[in-house]
């Protein structure tokens, strides 16, 4: 499944999808940026409340699919530009990470 | 010594919120050069750690990644306050990151350790009071 179509079979909102066609594959959930360096996987969904900057380096470098941000956390302008910039897709969810996990986990 | 590519920079340690430019752009340089996408993903993520590590700790540093044909090396240097144990700095989760620093994500314990994860071949040259020369290399294969 690609990014896009996880965005759509799960009504995420679309923060940034610069690169939708990227394929999912497994989940790592995290806050700090060393532990998702050092255990989430290249194509991994990366599930986060951390909303700097350091995010869209972390998730360019570690070459996740996408992240989703949980909990309804947004990000400012300068962060979703940087993003875009960057070629990492961003999603947000209202829900829990435990819930957000919960619904896509079939699909990992 | 054999021909090779180097890309230099200078590493700002003012802004920490927006540190990690250098290795993302080196990630880019790298993809540019046609070079397997799991040796970028550890030169370009074991930089990181060192490059927000002389953030946090060093006031800054310069950063060279030289690549060579069998090989890519990674040299991270400040001079900063140095490590008084490097032993105890490698072990997973020991760190003397500030509050401010822990908000933001870091200060993990993770830095070192995810260095040495990522690459073949690490070497911490540090000097209290004189500063930190960390060597890395990622062989090709």
């Amino acid at each position: 499944m690609t990014v896009n179509q996880l965005a759509t079979k799960y009504a995420f909102s679309v923060v940034t999808m610069p690169e939708g066609e990227k394929i999912v594959s497994g989940c790592y959930v995290g806050d700090l940026l060393s532990w998702v360096m050092g255990r989430a996987k290249a194509g991994n969904v990366w599930v986060t409340i951390m909303s700097n900057l350091n995010v869209v380096a972390v998730a360019s470098l570690v070459d996740v699919s996408c992240v989703i941000l949980a909990e309804g956390v947004t990000l400012d302008k300068e962060i979703v530009d940087m993003a875009v910039e960057k070629g990492v897709n961003i999603l947000s969810s209202s829900k829990t990470a435990f819930e957000t996990l919960k619904d896509i986990a079939s699909e990992l | 010594m054999s021909e090779f590519v180097n890309f230099h920079f200078d590493v700002d340690g003012d802004n920490f919120v927006s540190a990690g430019q250098a290795s993302v752009k080196v990630k880019k340089n790298l993809r540019e050069m046609g070079l397997d996408p799991d040796i970028i993903r550890r030169v370009s993520i074991a930089m990181y750690e060192g490059e927000i590590n002389m953030v946090i700790h060093a006031g800054g540093g310069v950063a060279d990644v030289n690549v060579y044909k069998d090989y890519i090396e990674i040299i991270l240097d400040d001079h900063g306050p140095g490590i008084p144990n490097v032993e105890l700095a490698m072990q997973e989760g020991y760190s003397t990151a500030s509050d401010h620093v822990r908000s933001l994500g870091f200060g993990a314990g993770m830095g070192l350790s995810n260095m040495k994860r990522y690459t073949d071949d690490m070497q911490i040259d540090s000097t209290v009071g004189v500063g930190t020369k960390i060597t890395m290399r990622v062989n090709m294969e």
